[in-house]
Formats: structure tokens, C-alpha cells, sequence
């Protein structure tokens, strides 16, 4: 395969980190060069699992931290970032690149080699890629779309692909002022010239077989779903579906849960293929709540992407806000007022403490303990809410923080409600949490010994969050690649080695008391550390010179590590902007953790992930 | 070894705790409404016992000043004009780009006038992020707290979702009753603007006091005990800002009557600026925190 190049040597070159310097030595140093800005080029995308291979067993980058792509249309080709970390060593990760010509608009690219058989975490941000990018991986078990649906034309993160109700490149458009008459989006572009049918669609005659390219993974022949076959299927009383591999026949049947499911936290669907009770195989389908946010990040300013960040993992919206800013601000070279990192950490711990409520709450739900004790812990996440609300404007849609500070500090009344929940209202209702379930038996037999996942398999599916550490692993990000100004408290990263639902609940309860910890030693700080108001570095603006460059920042969210992966070519809006969500890579892992199990348990399991179905589907 | 059903029955006293004092904390406060302040406020504080429930719509939760929901904007009752300029930052910054601004041009010389023709906000593609009332450098457009803002299809104006001019021009009493402090803090600014203006040398400029201005200069909340003695929350809001119910859409600014609460836009020299703490000024209406 011919390597695209380009006029790289016009860009800074990559530092070289003493690691990247090894793997140049063992592989040459021209096979491996310094990519621009960051991490190191493999000119020939075949040797991609050797160089990975030797990543994780000799280099000890043992988990893929993140997958992702960028499109350069100019240049013609795209690159494919993967980015390797060391769990629980921590320290920044190491970005390996590969380049892929475009290829044309429909067809999928020349394959690269897949990773899963190195990182199974790589199984769905490898889909991702293709699903976006139509960047194609030899290897991969399951290379299907994830996000859009089956039979979509197109692929969506591309710079020359455009949205149905397209309008610019880039925000602001210019139909907004001075001449700005209101005009609803659907009349003006009422499917126009920016949507392409294929010449030989006829709706008429068209069928697909969207799920049947699903069901035909899971070992089930559905030759193709059309009205005649279906009539046909209906009438043969012999066949339900499912191929007759073994001589006796088995009640082998497929479930669909979801995606209206009350269980799955949202619009996820699992299709559940079962024997008798137990499961035997799981997929799931996503994308429901798919918006292309990377997409609309792209076409947003540098400050607008913040509110944004809110609607991806709504229950947190407080910690998506920081990372975004966090990484920016990486980019920008600025700090924020001392202040402003204190208000952060308060906020973001404040945040750990709810979205733990709620994990727990819910977990309950699923246990089948309906709605007594979620509603008990989600009367004081809302008394948290409350505080957001009262210093943000929003309970959850808090749009707080900016580059360089915050938006508004807490009055002294705030303050004083602030420390009330702190010292005296939260740790009581943690208490209370623990005599209400940690030692109920009903709770225990459902828990204990379900969903077991070992350290090694979390940390190959990229698993992050509570689900790693109660494994074993204490990999946590506020300890592991400190942000912010977390080096200055006095915490614990709370471990387990259960590895099953029971240790991820009782992890998390340990987490919440160590926020608590970290809170009464950042309030107290912050009172004699840091003076009132002082809450943005520099002046404000709304417009932000970012120089171009690339830069991954992370943040360790209530759910797992969340980064962001951005792009800048110096303009006024990211050129890439893609996020690295927790509760999208930990669902590579629900498939082992549940087949073998009930399905009644897959349900808790699932709970056990705590998943948020805003930032699975972006 | 613990006995087998200690722990579910553990797990029921804390629920059974939760039923008894949702009862004792009504009974405690039984007919006492008039000094300890409205039930919800009680229900919501952190000191509160049992399910909290706010019954609405019969009750209503009183909302923080900051509370945000669609954008509004500003008329300057005592020059009877509308604030905004026209200037053009809040449609470049607003995120879902739901603001479109016509300016006005002068119809003799074509030269632009700084006030909008046409204003609009789809209020079906507002995010209520606040951008535009935090860059707006004129104070001329801030976010509403009315948050019922559903209809029935049939209702007139037809297009309720599609906010104009008439719908968006609220009067600055309104504003100043919404956002007591923000209102101080613009009446202080507006003040210590017009002192430095008013003929007065710079040292004496300099002099003048304008703390407000600054907020960063404001004294440190100190270390607010969480004094478990904290006076409750203040007398019941005599008036309640008019954070419920819109306002007549299409009705003419003027013939909008300000919250009964809110202060006469007379009571403008710049007031004592309010101290971190949000007490407010007197005459000011109570701020509609959360307590």
C-alpha cells in the first residue's frame, strides 16, 4: 500500500519521549517517524500490529486509551490515532498514527490492520472509525456500522459530508445578522441539494436486512427480510428463525431488550440470544441518540462547544464541562485563577458524590427494588442540583466553566448551604445508603459473583471507572495523569478485587466518602487560599485564539476517563473534536461479563456499568 | 455470623425512619406556616426530614436569581427605548444559532441605526446556555425565568414557538425584580460610569467608591460556619417575581405591569451595592434563592 505524503516537515515534529525513541530503535527510525505535533507516524500501516504488539507486552502500554481518526481532505488522506496507556502505571499515553488515502465517497477505504485481536477494547472504536470515516480494518470481528444505521449512505465525519439541514461550514452563519429574518431550517433547506440518493434507489422495490445483518453475527440465518420471506417465515411452522446446527433442537431465541427498555438507562438495545434462562451471546445495537456531536463540535467556536459538553453525559455535565476546557486550555497555554480550580474540584467532586447516588439508586432499580431507594438518593442529588442551579442557572445543563475560570462564584449563602451538605447532610445519607443495602441479603445473593470480569480482561476490553477499580486496578486519573489541582489533597483511590456487581457498588460508596474527603479539604483551602471572585484568568472574550496543534486531555469522570481529542489548525473552530467516552469503550466488556449469566442478571450488569446513553451515542 | 434477614430488616427500619418523619416534621411545623416560612422551603432545605415532594403545579419552587431559561429583552423604561443596539456578539455567540437580528438602517442615508427592526429567538432551538446575557456588553438582553412556556396548538399568536420582538421586550422593572443583584450591580456600574463622566477630575473618579464594579475586590465570604442556628429563611417573599405565567405575548412593552414587588424605576441612583452574600438592598425584592 503507497503511504500518503505530505508536507509534513513545514509542521513541528513530536518530542520524542525516551519510549517512543524505543520503539523507533526496534522498528527503524524510517518506518517510525515523529508525527506533528504528537506521537509517532508508522509509514507502513501493515506492520501496525507488530509495532502494537510490542507496545503492550514489551513496552507495558497495555490498554488502548482511545481510537480515533481525523480527515485531512486537502491532503487526501485520513489518519487513524490510537493512543496507548499504562494501567495502573498512569503518565501520559502514546500515540501511534497511521495514514489511509480517502478513497471516494461511498466505498470504504483500503483495510488497515485491526487492533482487536491486541486491544479487544478497540472492537467499537474501530466500528466508530468506520462508521465515520469509512476507514476500513482487516481482522475485525464484527465490522458492521455501530452508531448510524445499516444501509446508511455516506460517512458522517468527513470534511465534505454534510448534514440534512446544512447551512455553513462554520458557526456564526452569516444569515444570522444584520439582515437576519427568521426562516425555519426544514423551509429552507426542505431536503435540498445537500442530500444524495443514489440513482437506482426505487423506495418502491427497495428492502433491506439491517437486523438481519445483526441476527447473521449471532449464528441465525435470516436470509433477507422482505414481505414475502417474512409471509413465508410465518407459514412454516417448522422454523423460528434460528439454524438447526445441532441435531436436537434447542430453544435458542433471540430477545430483543430495548431499546424502549426501562432497564437499559436509555435507548440501548441489547439482543440478548438465549438457552432457556441463560445467556448465550449479546450485541448491541446503538446509535438511537446519535447527533453527530463531534460533527456539530466542529462546526461550533471554540467557546460554544461548551454547553455541548453538558448534553454528552448529562448525569455529569459539571466534569464533561472541565475536560473540554481542560484540554483547550492545554492548547491555549493558560491557567486558570486559583480560585477557579478550586470552585472546579468542588464542583466536579460535588458531581461524583450525585452521579453515585443516582449509579446506586438505580442499580436497585434494576435489582427490582423499584424506586424506594433510588428516590431516597435522588432527593439529595437534588439538593446538590439545587447548588448547581443556584450558582450555574441549570441543574444539570450547568454550562459553568470557561477558559481560564468559571462562570460565577458562590455567595456566602451558597457557601454556607455548600458546607452543610458537606460536613453534615451527604456523609449522614452515605451512612444511611450503607444500612439501607450493603448488607441486605436479597442484595448480596443478586451481587455477589455476577458480572465477574478479571483485571486483566477489564484492562484489555479498556474498561475505566469504578467497573476497573473494583476489579483490582487502582487506575484513576486524578492520581494516575494529575489535572488540575488534585496533587494537593490528601485521597484515597478506593480498590476492590470482587470484580463483580457487588464490588463495583461498594466502590463506588468508597468513592463518594473520599469526595467528601477531597471536598472539605478543597472548601477549606479555598477560604484561605484563594479570594472571592477572583474567578477568570484574564479577560473574558468570546472569541479564542487557539494555535494550531493537537492535544488529548482527560478528565477521570464518575463513569471512567473521558478525553478529549482535539484537533486545531489555528481558526476559530476545532478542525477535530472527538471524545473519548467512558461509557461507550465500557460496553466492548458487557458481552463477556454477561454471557454465561442470567438474563434477569444481565439487566444488573448492565446497571453495574452505569451507563449514560448521551455520551454512548454522542 | 450475622443472622440470616438482619440486614433486610436493617434496610426497613431506615425506610420505615423515612415514613415517620415525613409525618413528625409536618406535625412539628402543624399551623406554623406564618414564622417559619412556606412548606416547600422547609421541605427543600438540607435539614429536611422524610420525602420531600413540592406539589405543583399547586406549589411552585422558588427559583435561584441565576435560573435561566429563554432570553429576554431589556426596555429602558426611563428612556422608553429598547436597550439592545443591535450590535450582532449574541447571534455570533449563541451555540445553536437561534438568534436572527435585522438592523435597522436609516431610511435617508442608509447608514445603520443601533437598533434592531426585527429580533427573534426560536425558542424550539434555544439551549438556554446564557451566552448572549453574559457577552451582551449593553445589559440589553437577559435570561427569563419563565419556564412554562408549553401551549396548546390553536392558541394565539399562532407562532408562540418563534419569539419576536413584541413577545422578547420586557421592561427593566421586570428585569430588576427577576435579578435583584445583577439589577444593583448594573445601577452601581450605570452610577460610578456617570460620576467619572460628570465633569469630576480623574483623582476624583479614582476616589469614588465603586466596589461594585468589582466584584473581585469584594470582601471574602470568610469561613461561613454552617451554623446549625442559621435564621430560616426569611419572611415568605411578599411578592413572588414574576417567574410564572408569561406575560401577554403581543401586548406593548408599556402595557406589561411589573411584579408588585419590584422597585420604581425612580429608585435608580446607584443603591448600596450588595454584599457577597446577596442580601439585598432595601426596597429590592427578596432574591428568589433556593434556601
Amino acid at each position: 500500500m503507497s503511504t500518503p505524503t505530505t508536507k509534513t516537515a513545514s509542521l513541528p515534529l513530536a518530542q520524542l519521549t525516551p519510549e517512543m525513541a524505543k520503539l523507533q530503535e526496534k522498528f527503524g527510525a524510517d518506518a517510525l517517524v515523529a508525527a506533528p505535533y504528537d506521537g509517532l507516524l508508522l509509514n507502513d500501516p501493515a506492520k501496525l500490529l507488530d509495532v502494537a504488539r510490542y507496545c503492550r507486552d514489551e513496552l507495558d502500554y497495555n490498554m488502548l486509551a482511545n481510537a480515533t481518526a481525523v480527515d485531512y481532505a486537502k491532503e487526501g488522506y485520513i489518519e487513524v490515532v490510537h493512543q496507548m496507556q499504562r494501567v495502573p502505571g498512569g503518565g501520559s499515553p502514546i500515540t501511534l498514527k497511521v495514514r489511509v488515502p480517502r478513497g471516494d465517497a461511498v466505498a470504504p477505504t483500503e483495510p488497515i490492520p485491526s487492533l482487536v485481536s491486541v486491544y479487544p477494547g478497540a472492537e467499537f472504536q474501530e466500528r466508530e472509525i468506520y462508521d465515520m470515516y469509512g476507514v476500513s480494518f482487516s481482522g475485525h470481528p464484527d465490522l458492521r456500522r455501530i452508531l448510524m444505521w445499516d444501509g446508511f449512505r455516506g460517512w458522517p465525519l468527513r470534511k465534505d459530508w454534510r448534514e440534512a439541514y446544512y447551512e455553513g461550514e462554520t458557526k456564526p452563519f452569516e444569515s444570522r445578522w444584520p439582515g437576519g429574518n427568521h426562516v425555519l431550517a426544514e423551509e429552507r433547506v426542505p431536503w435540498g441539494d445537500n442530500v444524495e440518493i443514489p440513482a437506482d434507489f426505487d423506495p418502491f422495490t427497495y428492502t433491506s436486512k439491517p437486523d438481519g445483518n445483526l441476527y447473521e453475527t449471532m449464528g441465525v440465518d435470516v436470509p433477507s427480510i422482505s414481505s414475502a420471506s417474512l409471509a413465508e417465515m410465518a407459514l412454516d411452522t417448522n422454523r423460528n428463525g434460528i439454524a438447526d446446527t445441532e441435531e436436537m433442537r434447542t430453544d435458542r431465541i433471540i430477545v430483543n431488550m430495548g431499546p424502549q427498555h426501562p432497564s437499559t438507562h436509555g435507548v440501548l438495545r441489547m439482543v440478548v440470544q438465549l438457552d432457556g434462562e441463560t445467556v448465550t451471546d449479546v450485541k448491541l445495537v446503538l446509535g438511537y441518540l446519535h447527533r453527530n456531536h463531534e460533527k456539530i463540535g466542529e462546526r461550533n467556536t471554540w467557546l460554544q462547544n461548551t454547553p455541548y459538553t453538558d448534553r454528552l453525559d448529562y448525569i455529569v455535565g459539571m466534569v464533561n464541562e472541565w475536560g473540554y476546557v481542560h484540554t483547550v486550555e492545554k492548547m491555549m497555554g493558560i491557567k486558570p485563577t486559583e480560585r477557579a480550580e478550586y470552585l472546579r474540584v468542588i464542583m466536579s467532586e460535588l458531581t461524583r458524590v450525585e452521579s453515585h447516588f443516582w449509579a446506586i439508586g438505580f442499580l436497585l432499580n434494576d435489582l427490582g427494588a423499584f424506586y424506594t431507594p433510588a428516590l431516597y438518593f435522588i432527593t439529595e442529588r437534588d439538593l446538590i442540583l439545587d447548588l448547581f442551579e443556584a450558582v450555574s442557572g441549570s441543574r444539570m445543563m450547568c454550562n459553568y466553566m470557561r477558559f481560564g475560570g468559571v462562570n460565577r462564584d458562590l455567595t456566602s449563602e451558597q457557601w454556607a448551604q455548600m458546607r452543610e451538605l458537606v460536613w453534615d447532610r451527604i456523609p449522614r445519607k452515605i451512612d444511611e445508603l450503607e444500612e439501607l443495602l450493603s448488607d441486605n441479603e436479597i442484595v448480596k445473593a443478586r451481587c455477589i459473583g455476577v458480572g465477574y470480569l478479571p483485571a486483566d480482561r477489564s484492562i484489555a476490553y479498556s474498561l475505566t471507572g469504578p467497573c476497573l477499580r473494583a476489579a483490582g486496578v487502582p487506575y484513576d486519573i486524578r492520581r494516575a495523569d494529575p489535572y488540575g489541582i488534585y496533587d494537593r489533597f490528601d485521597f484515597q483511590i478506593p480498590t476492590l478485587f470482587g470484580a463483580d456487581v457487588y464490588d463495583r457498588y461498594r466502590v463506588r460508596i468508597a468513592e463518594m466518602r473520599e469526595s467528601i474527603k477531597i471536598l472539605k479539604q478543597a472548601i477549606e483551602q479555598a477560604e484561605t487560599n484563594s479570594k472571592w471572585g477572583d474567578i477568570q484568568a484574564g479577560k473574558k472574550a468570546y472569541t479564542h485564539r487557539v494555535p494550531a496543534g493537537q492535544a488529548y486531555g482527560r478528565v477521570e469522570t464518575p463513569k471512567g476517563e473521558l478525553g478529549y481529542y482535539i484537533v486545531s489548525d489555528g481558526g476559530q473552530n476545532p478542525y477535530r473534536y472527538h471524545i473519548r467516552s467512558s461509557s461507550f469503550i465500557n460496553l466492548n466488556s458487557l458481552r463477556e461479563m454477561t454471557v454465561g449469566s442470567k438474563i434477569a442478571d444481565a439487566v444488573v450488569i448492565l446497571g453495574s456499568l452505569d451507563i449514560v446513553l448521551g455520551e454512548v451515542d454522542r | 455470623m450475622a443472622l440470616l434477614g438482619q440486614g433486610i430488616l436493617k434496610g426497613l427500619g431506615v425506610t420505615l425512619r423515612h415514613f415517620i418523619a415525613t409525618y413528625t416534621e409536618d406535625l412539628k411545623y402543624w399551623g406554623r406556616d406564618a414564622e417559619t416560612g412556606p412548606r416547600y422551603l422547609r421541605r427543600q432545605s438540607p435539614k429536611a426530614k422524610g420525602t420531600v415532594t413540592i406539589e405543583y403545579p399547586a406549589e411552585k419552587a422558588e427559583l435561584p436569581e441565576n435560573f435561566r431559561n429563554i432570553p429576554f429583552l431589556v426596555h429602558d423604561t426611563t428612556l422608553d427605548e429598547i436597550k439592545c443596539t443591535s450590535c450582532g456578539i449574541c447571534p455570533k455567540v449563541c451555540p445553536p444559532q437561534c438568534i436572527w437580528i435585522v438592523r435597522t438602517e436609516d431610511p435617508v442615508t442608509k447608514r445603520p441605526v443601533p437598533q434592531p427592526q426585527k429580533f427573534f429567538i426560536d425558542s424550539t432551538i434555544c439551549m438556554n446556555c446564557g451566552y448572549c446575557a453574559e457577552f451582551c456588553p449593553f445589559d440589553a438582553i437577559k435570561m427569563n425565568k419563565d419556564y412554562e412556556i408549553a401551549y396548546f396548538p390553536g392558541q394565539v399568536p399562532e407562532d408562540r414557538l418563534v419569539y419576536d420582538k413584541a413577545m422578547l421586550e420586557h421592561p427593566d422593572t421586570y428585569h430588576a425584580a427577576l435579578h435583584p443583584t445583577g439589577w444593583a450591580r448594573e445601577m452601581a456600574e450605570k452610577g460610578a460610569a456617570a460620576a467619572k463622566k460628570g465633569g469630576a477630575p480623574a483623582p476624583a473618579a479614582k476616589a469614588a467608591p465603586s466596589p461594585a464594579a468589582k466584584p473581585a475586590t469584594a470582601p471574602a465570604p470568610g469561613a461561613p460556619k454552617p451554623s446549625a442556628s442559621a435564621p430560616p429563611p426569611g419572611a415568605p417573599p411578599a411578592a413572588k417575581p414574576p417567574s410564572a405565567g408569561a406575560p401577554p405575548p403581543g401586548a406593548p412593552p408599556a402595557a406589561k405591569p411589573p411584579s408588585a414587588g419590584a422597585p420604581p424605576p425612580a429608585a435608580k441612583p446607584p443603591a448600596a451595592p450588595p454584599p457577597p452574600g446577596g442580601k439585598p438592598a432595601p426596597g429590592a425584592p427578596p432574591p428568589a434563592s433556593k434556601k
